[in-house]
Parts: C-alpha cells; sequence; structure tokens
C-alpha cells in the first residue's frame, strides 16, 4: 500500500549507494568527450580543442586495429561456443554418473578454479605450459621436442579459449543441473520401460529439457562478442603474440594508459561500449520475447 | 527398476573414468603449484617437479614470512577486503528495500531502476575512469581500491530480487502493528534475507579479493600493491622474441619458481578458506538471478 510518509524514507535508503553509482559509475562517462577532441592534458576536459569524429576516422585507418577487433571477435566467439557447449555435455555426464557419492565432490572440484584469479590462474597456466614445465617435460619423455606454448601467435588463441572453457565449466555447468533437477523423473521410468537406451534417453529426454535453458544462455552471451576477456589476457599474452591475441580491452590499455593516446583510446573504448549495450539490449529483448527472462 | 545391458555398463564405466579425469585436470594445476612451492629451487629448475614434491623443504615459505613487501600487499589485501565488503553490503542493502517496492508503492522506483540497468550495461571506458579517479585524489588511496570498480549493480539487483520474493503478508502486519520503513528493512526483511546476503558477502569478498587492475593503475609504489597486484608484477616479464631456446632456459633458471609458487598458494588461501561456505550459497545466488519470472 501507498504511504507518502514512506517515501522521504526510501530516498534516504538510496542516498548511499547512488552517491557511489554518480561519482564513481556516472562521472567517469563524462569523460568520453576526450573521443571527441584532442585531448591535452594541460588544458583539461573541457577545454582541449574538439576534432568531432576525426579520432573515430584515423581509427578504422589503423591496419592494427583492424587486425585487433578480429583477434576479439574471434576469441571471444570461441569461449561464447565453448562456454555453452562444454558445461552442457559436462552437466549432461554428471547427471548420469551411476556412482552418486562422486556426484558431490567432482562437483565440488570442478567449481573451484572459477572462484580464482586469472592473476593467479594464468601464472599456474604459464607454469604448466611453461619451457621446463610438466607438459614439455611429457613432450621430451616422448622423445619431442620442447614447445615455447605461449610464444606461439597459433596457438595463443586455442590456448586462450580452452583455458577459460576450464576455469569456467564447472560454475556454468550449475544452471543446466538446475534444469535437470526439474526433469520428470518418471520420464525416464517409462523411457526404460519401453526399451529405450542410454543414449536415447539423454536425446529424447535431458535434451529437450535443457533446450530452453541453453538457447536462454547463448540468447544472454551476445552481449559479449566484443568481450575476450581482458583479465586473463592481459596475464598471458606477450609481444610474441600480438598479432593473434591482441584484443581491444589490451589495446586500449596500452594505448591509453602506458602510450597516453587518451583520445583514441577513449574513442576505440567508446565504440566496444556502444556495440557491447546494443547487443546485450538486443538479448535480453530476445530473452524477454522468447523466453520470458526478466532481470527485475 | 534398472535394466542392465552391457552396453549401459560400459557406458558407466566410461563416463565415471571421464568424470574423474576431468576433476583431476581441475584439481592437479592448483596440486602441480603447491608441489613446486614445496620443493627445492634446484628440482623445479631441472624439469624434475610434476606432481609430488622433490627435495621437499619449506624455505620458499620460510622466506615470505621475512619478505616484507609479499607481507604487506597481504594486509592491503586484506584492508580493501574488510572496507569493501562492508560498504558494499551498507549501500546494496539499503538501496535494495525501497527498489523492491512495487511501482505503486515507491513511484519513482522504475526511473531509480533504469538508472541502474543502464550503469551497469555501459561505461566510459578505462581511460576516462582513470583520469576521474586521479582528479578525485585516489591514487595510492586504498579508498579508490575499495570504491574504484562503481557500485556493484548487479548485486543490488540480486538483493533487491530476493526481498521482492518474500511473502508481502510479512510486511503488511509489520505495518498494522505501526513498523516504519526502517524497522522493517531491519527487523524483518534482513533476517529472512540471511542466505542471499551470505551469498553477496562471499561473492563481495572473493571478487575484492581477486582484483588486479585497479591495484595496477592506481597504485603508483609497490607499496601499495593489494596482493594480486604484487603477484601479477611479480615474475619480471621476458622478452622472448629476442631469445633462442637455451637463453629462454636459462632465463627461466634465474626465478626462484618455488618461491613464486608458494606466493601463489598463499594467494589462493583465503578463497580456498571461505570455498565451502561460497559453495553452500553461490548455487541459490545464481539460479534466483537468472531464472526470475
Amino acid at each position: 500500500m501507498f504511504n507518502k510518509k514512506f517515501l522521504k524514507h526510501y530516498y534516504i535508503m538510496l542516498i548511499p549507494a547512488f552517491v557511489w553509482l554518480i561519482f564513481f559509475n556516472i562521472v567517469p562517462m563524462f569523460g568520453i568527450v576526450m573521443a571527441f577532441e584532442d585531448f591535452n592534458p594541460g588544458l583539461g576536459m573541457w577545454k582541449s580543442p574538439l576534432v568531432g569524429l576525426k579520432n573515430f576516422q584515423y581509427m578504422f585507418e589503423m591496419s592494427d586495429i583492424r587486425q585487433v577487433l578480429v583477434n576479439t571477435v574471434v576469441i571471444a566467439v570461441g569461449k561464447i561456443v565453448g562456454n555453452l557447449i562444454v558445461p552442457m555435455v559436462f552437466a549432461i555426464l554428471l547427471n548420469e554418473l551411476c556412482i552418486k557419492k562422486l556426484y558431490r565432490p567432482i562437483q565440488t572440484i570442478v567449481y573451484l578454479p572459477y572462484f580464482l584469479s586469472w592473476v593467479i590462474l594464468a601464472k599456474i597456466v604459464l607454469n604448466i605450459f611453461g619451457f621446463v614445465g610438466p607438459i614439455n617435460s611429457i613432450i621430451a619423455f616422448f622423445g619431442g621436442e620442447n614447445v615455447n606454448f605461449f610464444g606461439s601467435a597459433d596457438m595463443f588463441r586455442p590456448l586462450v579459449i580452452g583455458t577459460d572453457i576450464w576455469k569456467n565449466f564447472g560454475y556454468n555447468a550449475i544452471i543446466y543441473l538446475a534444469a535437470m533437477l526439474g526433469i520428470d523423473q518418471s520420464l525416464y521410468e517409462a523411457a526404460a520401460v519401453d526399451g529405450a537406451g542410454r543414449f536415447q534417453r539423454i536425446w529424447h529426454i535431458t535434451l529437450p529439457g535443457i533446450k530452453m535453458t541453453a538457447a536462454l544462455l547463448a540468447i544472454l552471451s551476445l552481449g559479449n562478442v566484443l568481450n575476450a576477456g581482458f583479465d586473463q589476457i592481459f596475464n598471458l599474452y606477450n609481444p610474441l603474440v600480438y598479432s593473434t591475441g591482441d584484443i581491444l580491452d589490451t589495446w586500449v590499455y596500452r594505448a591509453g594508459l602506458v602510450n597516453l593516446q587518451f583520445s583514441l583510446a577513449t574513442a576505440v573504448g567508446l565504440l566496444k561500449s556502444v556495440v557491447s549495450l546494443v547487443l546485450i539490449t538486443l538479448g535480453y529483448w530476445l530473452a524477454d520475447k522468447f523466453a520470458g527472462y526478466r532481470l527485475f | 527398476m534398472k535394466e542392465r545391458s552391457i552396453s549401459s555398463d560400459i557406458f558407466d564405466i566410461v563416463n565415471t573414468v571421464i568424470l574423474v579425469l576431468i576433476g583431476l585436470l581441475c584439481l592437479l594445476p592448483l596440486w602441480y603449484v603447491f608441489c613446486v612451492s614445496l620443493s627445492s629451487k634446484e628440482a623445479v629448475n631441472a624439469g624434475l617437479v610434476s606432481f609430488w614434491p622433490v627435495g621437499f623443504n619449506l624455505n620458499s615459505y620460510h622466506k615470505i614470512i621475512s619478505e616484507g613487501a609479499f607481507f604487506r600487499s597481504f594486509l592491503v589485501s586484506v584492508q580493501r577486503v574488510v572496507l569493501g565488503t562492508a560498504t558494499s553490503l551498507i549501500c546494496i542493502l539499503m538501496a535494495a528495500y525501497p527498489l523492491s517496492r512495487t511501482a505503486h508503492q515507491f513511484p519513482k522506483r522504475n526511473i531509480f531502476m533504469w538508472i541502474l540497468l543502464f550503469c551497469m550495461l555501459f561505461n566510459g571506458g578505462t581511460v576516462p575512469w582513470y583520469l576521474t579517479m586521479r582528479n578525485y585524489k585516489l591514487i595510492d588511496n586504498i579508498w579508490g581500491l575499495v570504491l574504484g570498480g562503481g557500485l556493484p549493480v548487479y548485486n543490488v539487483i540480486l538483493a533487491m530480487n530476493f526481498f521482492k520474493n518474500l511473502p508481502a503478508e510479512l510486511e503488511e502486519a509489520a505495518l498494522v502493528d505501526g513498523a516504519g520503513p526502517w524497522k522493517i528493512w531491519f527487523s524483518i526483511f534482513i533476517p529472512l534475507a540471511k542466505p542471499s546476503i551470505a551469498t553477496i558477502t562471499l561473492f563481495t569478498i572473493v571478487g575484492y579479493w581477486n582484483e588486479f587492475f585497479q591495484g595496477l593503475v592506481l597504485s603508483t609504489r609497490e607499496a601499495n600493491y593489494p596482493l594480486q597486484t604484487y603477484i601479477q608484477q611479480m615474475v619480471v616479464t621476458l622478452d622472448y622474441s629476442t631469445m633462442n631456446a637455451e637463453q629462454i632456459a636459462a632465463a627461466a633458471k634465474l626465478n626462484n619458481q618455488s618461491l613464486d609458487a608458494a606466493k601463489i598458494f598463499v594467494a589462493m588461501v583465503p578463497v580456498l578458506i571461505i570455498y565451502p561456505f561460497l559453495q553452500k550459497y553461490f548455487v541459490k545466488g545464481i539460479t534466483l538471478g537468472s531464472v526470475k519470472g
């Protein structure tokens, strides 16, 4: 029920969160004006000369930006597809596990990498694939040549996509496993009576049961097409693999905060933010329209 | 009633083996770091350590204790987690209550929701953010590391959804008893939302603990690095492009990998400690956040 006296208190309750929001989310947004300026730190954000769309024009003429864009989309799409399929397959296998005592321990273990930072996991990954690491020891044991995994431009993308799936699949499987709990168990019994085999039961009962979940996750991941994962790549890459592994976020970081090309870096960052916003909004809209999904 | 057939048995065996291998795939890399940290430097550099310590010793852990920089960064991280979690929880829980009211009870609710949603989906990018932080004089300041990430909007929405799902009768009964919004919020909503508050708290702790990028760009002195940034900067980046295979191997030998591994392991410990608690709650956390009518 509506109570006018309560309104004042509602606003007071919103103050801390919205003060934080205004100063640390909204104020930085005004900085995007730099994308349309030839920003000069001496003159500041509001007095630097305006140059219109020159930064964007320059950006599209740069060949390395085009390469960076390709890298970003290839890695991001690879991750999206892998992070949809691998957790699903894993969840199906786990659901079919016959030794129920193993269910919990396996689930507990596979979640773990999700909660560790890329700083730590990247160090571990670099060690394991390192020149004197265990993988190379195994290769040497079988008489092969040592491989410089993270120094190779050809291997960088598969390694990045693979290690990202490794980190996240356990966590991503939770939603599929929750959907499988919702499947009526009597369907499996009825199918068994009718003589359906394991694969037929998976194909005709489990998969249709999680179809909607998978579709929803696919739609919602649309917003990640330009999100190749800064934390991971920043901690794994080196100049040898820039040609295949440099992504928009790492490029913006180097251009803006290392080489101090503020305006150009802001323009590239803005382009990414806007395209992502459009894609996420489209994703939410589709999810609402076809699956009735609402964030609030 | 289970139908037994040879093909089904084979499936079960293969499936179990695959799942155990997948489990090992997630556990062994972490176990490997632990083994390296307990092995002698020489054994690690010779590539002898795989999944059991070689030349067992605790030297690396002794060195960590005597190394001031590591300990200092550890404290920066602890401070950041404590301040950040407290600040976040206060802001999230206070804002979630009015936002969980219907548009009838709180007519401006939807405007605030749209502002939040926009801020969740859009940001100005790294450079404007950094310059803003510099204008605020939050470089080398612990509050930069606490507030720099902005309001955790997703958690506000999560908490709001939890509040919204509590039965309306509880609130109506309290209103009849003459309770005001603060009392309803504090003595009815918060106690009932304990599991969800636990979820948000644990995720916030892990989030602050794991963050390294803000620590890197908002600190000009190593003494102010949080632990993840310290770890990130720990190994001097080598330029492999100018080296041949022998030089790379030689450069690797200069690093004390055992010590590095010990630092990495210690940085994992807090997450490993709260992990059992996390696991209890986070399943609820993400399913509620995702499938909501």
